[in-house]
Parts: C-alpha cells; structure tokens; sequence
C-alpha cells in the first residue's frame, strides 16, 4: 500500500476495536509495536474503541453490551467468538435471542497517514 | 473491505493433509456419528486426525465422545484439546449446552472466527462434521476450505436420496471432489440406493446396517468403536480412503 499510494512511510494507523472483541490493549499494543519496530516502520499506533449494540429483530430494542454483570467465562466465551453471545444475551425487552450485533464486532483499521 | 481473517485460514490449515466433509443435506442421517467415528476410528490406526464440529446450532460430538468440559488453549488462536487422540474443537467449548440460534451472517461470522483461530497440529486427516441443509452453511465451507472432499451420508429413504442428490449436484457444479456416499441405518437390503447413487454419477460406498447398540454407546468411544456399525464404517473407510 506504501508503494501504491507513493508513500515515504506510514506515519500513524488508527485502529477501531469493537467491545465484543474484549481485547487486551496492552498485549495488543505491544504486538504491534514489536512488529512496527521488525518492519522499521515507526508507526505511531493509535486505539479506538467501539461500544457494542444490539438490536432485536423481533421488537426492534436495542441495548448495550453490559459485559459487567456476566460471569467470567461467559466473557471469555464471547471474547473468542462473539456469535456466542446469542447463546447466553436475551432482548431485554422480549426475551427473542433472535438479535443482530449493530456495533462494537471485529477489529478493523480505520485509518492510515503517511508521508511523501 | 478485506477481512483479514479469512487470508489466515489457509495458513492455519497448513500443516492438515485430507480435509474431509461430512455432508448429507438432510439432517437426522447419522453426520455426526459417522463423523466423530470416522475420527476414532482413524485415531485408533495410528493415524493423526482432527474432529471440527461445524454444526454450530446443534452440536452433537461432544456428546458422542464424552468430551466433558475440555476448552481449547489460547496461544496466538486456539489449539485444540486432545479427546481420545483427537485434536477436536466445538462450539460447545463456548457455548455449553445452551441454545444458540444463529442466522445466516452470524453463522458466516463463527465459521471463519473458529477456523481463522483454531491451530490445528500436522495431522493427516480433518474431519468436518457439517450442519444439515444446502444453504450458507455449505456455501461458506465451499468458500472458505478450498481443499474439502466430501463424503456424503444418506439413509435410504427417498427423502434423503432426494436431498443428496441435489447435493451432489451442487457439489458437481462448483467442483468439489465427492469421495462418494455412505447408506447408513440399512434396514432392508436393497440395491436400490446404489443403483440411484451411480446414476447421479457418485461412488456408492456401501451400507451401514442400524446398529441399536450404538444408542447405549454414546459418550463412550470404546464402547462405540466396538459396535457393528463402528466395524462397518471402518471397513467403509479403509476401502474409501484407499482410493481416493
């Protein structure tokens, strides 16, 4: 992409960390720097995250993820694959499991600087 | 936008040789049994094996080996717990017992999570016990494991003939090698599901008489690797597997 775009490096990435993912940051961050640093790439790392949301698709409710009140390895669960998250989280308003996750899945690189 | 994660899925599957589907269409016809078997049954020859439980909405593997509350390593992905030598991930590990209805994109979602995650070992074989039905489930098999061959499951009702010919037809129009199809829960000789196999242009394998014992057998493998149906599959296979 450096080259595509005629870039003299990447200055600075942002990347957008959806809730359900429950990444440690830390952990995260220091990956990416050693690889940042493997690469010479001297990209300046910066995290957002995105709270999560759900709809019903039976009633049309929508609440947010409230991770504080699950047990731990139902955290866990949801952590490795946020689908399961229809196994344990109901619409509070009707029950249905039948849900869709509107925000705050998967992690993903909104944007990238560089310089020429 | 590019996901990330379905570019990891081959490198994951790396170091797996066959990657067989257990397939039918129908549901109710013995997928999972044959498929958790099949691995045993493999495993007990000294062949390295892996068990992947895709149906994520009615998982039954777990129940057919007695797993019990086994969970995978988290190192850099998943590396899957060893049950009777094999290597075997399900979406039991996260979701226990309880249900877990998915539509479509979610089912799509989980599918390349778990395999984008999973570290599978070297292994010879993986076999992939496969939900029921010719929708987003198969379509995403198709797309995201490029190296499946299928090995189909009928009974010998016609409601199941019915459906597994039009597997095999999708099968055939996108490509993907069928190993051929197995007829399980036999009660009544007959040739007539083989002569129906050849005519839609699939290697007919042979049949598996119903094997009451099996019932009493789950959730314990030795005692299900004894049974006549476990003999006859193992027959099946080493005869299928040969060839192919």
């Amino acid at each position: 992409m450096i080259a595509e775009k005629n870039l003299g490096g990447i200055i600075d990435v942002v990347i957008r960390i959806g809730e359900l993912q429950q990444i440690d940051l830390d952990a995260f961050k220091f990956a990416l720097d050693q690889l940042s640093l493997q690469r010479s790439l001297n990209a300046r790392f910066e995290f957002r995250g995105e709270r999560a949301e759900f709809r019903c698709r039976a009633c049309g409710a929508m609440w947010p993820f409230e991770k504080e009140n699950l047990d731990p390895d139902i955290k866990e669960a949801i952590h490795v694959i946020p689908e399961v998250a229809h196994a344990f989280l109901r619409c509070p308003r009707c029950g249905s499991p039948d849900f869709e996750v509107v925000k705050g899945r998967g992690v993903w690189i909104e944007s990238i600087r560089g310089g020429r | 936008m590019i996901d990330p994660r379905i570019s990891v899925i081959e490198e994951r599957l790396k170091g797996v040789g066959r990657i067989i589907a257990v397939s039918s269409g129908k549901g109710g016809v013995g997928k999972s049994l044959i498929a958790a078997t099949t691995a045993l049954i493999l495993s007990s020859k000294g062949i390295s094996v892996g068990l992947l439980d895709l149906d994520f909405t009615n998982p039954s593997s777990s129940t057919i080996l007695g797993a019990g509350p086994v969970r995978p390593i988290e190192d850099k992905g998943m590396i899957p717990p060893k049950i009777h030598g094999i290597e075997y991930i399900s979406i039991t590990f996260f979701a226990g017992d309880d249900v877990m209805p998915l539509r479509g994109e979610d089912v799509t979602n989980a599918f390349i999570e778990v395999l984008a995650l999973t570290r599978w070992g070297d292994l010879d074989y993986l076999i992939v016990d496969t939900p029921p039905g010719l929708g987003d489930a198969l379509l995403d098999l198709l797309r995201l494991i490029r190296r499946l061959m299928f090995l189909v499951i009928t009974t010998p009702s016609r409601l199941s003939l019915e459906t597994v010919r039009k597997l095999l037809a999708l099968l055939h129009d996108v490509g993907a090698p069928v190993i051929g199809v197995v007829e399980n829960m036999l009660i009544n000789d007959s040739a007539s599901v083989r002569s129906e196999v050849e005519k839609m242009g699939a290697r007919y394998l042979g049949s598996i008489p119903f094997d009451p014992e099996v019932e009493k057998a789950l959730g314990n493998p030795k005692k299900l690797s004894e049974t006549r149906f476990a003999a006859r599959l193992s027959e099946i296979l080493d005869h299928a597997l040969k060839a192919t």
